[in-house]
């Protein structure tokens, strides 16, 4: 193999090395993927736990024929979404929509450690027990 | 603008007095504003020949907007039709005291549905009634392509018929078409459902369909049956169901409802039952399974006790108690076997004594 051959493949596999690397040690805990099921109008898990400043992907997937909200924050936030008259939601990564049947990713990275709780605001469904608690460690 | 619709159960309702319980037969009402309304309710499932007469009310209540409703059936109906005008009255007269004689029917029902196939249709005083065919998801999807909104509850309780019986009764009720026609509130439209089946089943879940657990339901169910039928879950008082009246039909009272619009099939001889329900809705997860035949053998399917195919029963010390009892089956048969193979070989005693 002409030597030029031989530094193209070798910087070829440095950089797959280098991809696999970064996948594994540095990417993977970039972006972390959490998945939510939602199943007989309830979270499956109903607790989590997420570090401040990582980014987290949730991947919520609707298993039920109605639709749903997954809406996490503080109380504050959610005593203004028990009176609120927003009919869906999507515009903020903390405030979605999920129709019957359908999944929705978001990407959130929490600042602050804290404990909040992600809860379904459609009527009736917070008091079926559609919520859920997020706990955010340093 | 889209009208918003809510499911409600199937019910006929027997109001004492206007301002004491309007009733829905076999199910609960979910207002306009999300409130669900208590209401005591009459429902009568009639059984002769192989066909299950299932007749309930819808009751204006006054207001506008639309309602629905939604009944399980345990098969396809031949026929939707108006009710009679007194069936209802007259079972309730034939078993309360003189004092409750003055008892006017009202009812409610509701239902809609998705993507569902849509089997039937029938138009009844102000109530669009629909015959659906589908599983929960279908019938969810159907629900709210046609403006309906289920409570957080619906996709459980939805499952649970599906898997016996894909077939739901949806009936939307408008008020506002009502008030056009001239009805007064507590006027009541009575539906007559006719339902070839092998045996009656009353769904009494659905009555719970967007309560809390805590809420209490109160309805009567009225049950005519060629023999006195054997039920289950059989109502022991604890369980939320009561049996109030049991015995065989009177002959007037047959009489009287035979000369009721619809109600032809009558037979010249039957057995009247009563069962009265007074439960939260968390206790009442199950439906009335219904042996007609005699036999004594109500399904534990069909009482949503047990998961069709042999699935995992819905209560778990059930469940559990038939575990044990087949792992000491098999226990006891591997100690047999070995007892056997042992015993037929030299120099292996199973015990000291043998």
């Amino acid at each position: 193999m002409p030597v030029i051959g031989r530094i193209a493949a070798s910087i070829g596999v440095g950089l797959l090395a280098a991809g696999a690397i970064f996948q594994l040690g540095f990417g993977g805990e970039r972006v972390r993927t959490v998945e939510i099921d939602i199943h007989y109008s309830h979270f499956d898990p109903p607790h989590l736990t997420v570090k401040a400043g990582q980014e987290i992907r949730f991947v919520i997937v609707n298993d039920d024929a109605i639709d749903h909200e997954w809406i996490v924050g503080d109380e504050a936030l959610h005593q203004r979404h028990r009176t609120g008259t927003e009919p869906s939601h999507g515009s903020r990564p903390t405030e979605q929509t999920i129709l019957a049947g359908q999944v929705v990713e978001t990407l959130i990275t929490f600042d602050k450690p804290g404990e909040l709780t992600y809860v379904c605001h459609l009527p009736g469904h917070e008091a079926y027990g559609m919520k859920g608690t997020l706990t955010v460690l340093p | 603008m889209r009208r918003r619709w809510f499911f409600t159960l199937p019910a006929v309702t027997a109001v004492l007095l206007l301002s004491a319980a309007p009733a829905l037969a076999c199910g609960g009402l979910i207002g306009p504003n999300g409130a669900v309304n208590l209401l005591k309710t009459t429902t009568f499932a009639g059984y002769h020949a192989g066909i299950e007469h299932y007749i309930t009310a819808f009751e204006f209540a006054g207001g506008g907007g639309a309602f629905g409703s939604l009944t399980p059936l345990p098969g396809v109906p031949t026929n939707v039709e108006k009710g009679g005008d007194w069936t209802l009255q007259r079972l309730i007269r034939e078993t309360q005291p003189p004092e409750l004689q003055f008892v006017r029917a009202a009812a409610f029902d509701e239902l809609a549905a998705g993507s569902a196939q849509e089997l039937a249709k029938y138009k009844i005083d102000a109530l669009d009634i629909t015959v659906l065919k589908g599983g929960a998801d279908e019938i969810g999807v159907w629900a709210k392509d046609h403006g309906f909104r289920l409570p957080p509850d619906a996709p459980e309780v939805l499952d649970f018929y599906a898997s016996r019986s894909p077939i739901f009764l949806a009936a939307a009720f408008d008020a506002d078409a009502a008030a056009e026609r001239g009805q007064a509130v507590g006027d009541g439209t009575s539906v007559h459902i006719t339902i070839p089946t092998p045996n009656p089943w009353v769904p009494l879940r659905i009555l719970s369909l967007g309560k809390n657990g805590e809420e209490r339901i109160e309805a009567d169910v009225y049950l005519m049956t060629d023999h006195a039928p054997a039920l289950l879950p059989a109502p022991s008082g604890r369980n939320g169901l009561d049996l109030a009246f049991n015995a065989k039909a009177s002959k007037s009272l047959l009489e009287d409802l035979r000369s009721d619009r619809g109600m032809e099939w009558v037979p010249t001889s039957a057995w009247l039952s009563q069962i009265t329900i007074d439960a939260s809705a968390e206790q009442l997860a199950f439906d009335l399974a219904i042996d007609a035949s005699g036999q004594g053998t109500p399904s534990r399917i069909q009482a949503g006790l047990e998961i069709p195919g042999g699935g995992a029963s819905y209560s778990a010390g059930v469940a559990l108690g038939r575990l044990l009892i087949a792992v000491s089956v098999i226990g006891l048969g591997l100690l047999l076997m070995w007892r056997v193979i042992a015993s037929g070989q030299p120099g292996v005693r199973p015990t000291a004594g043998a």
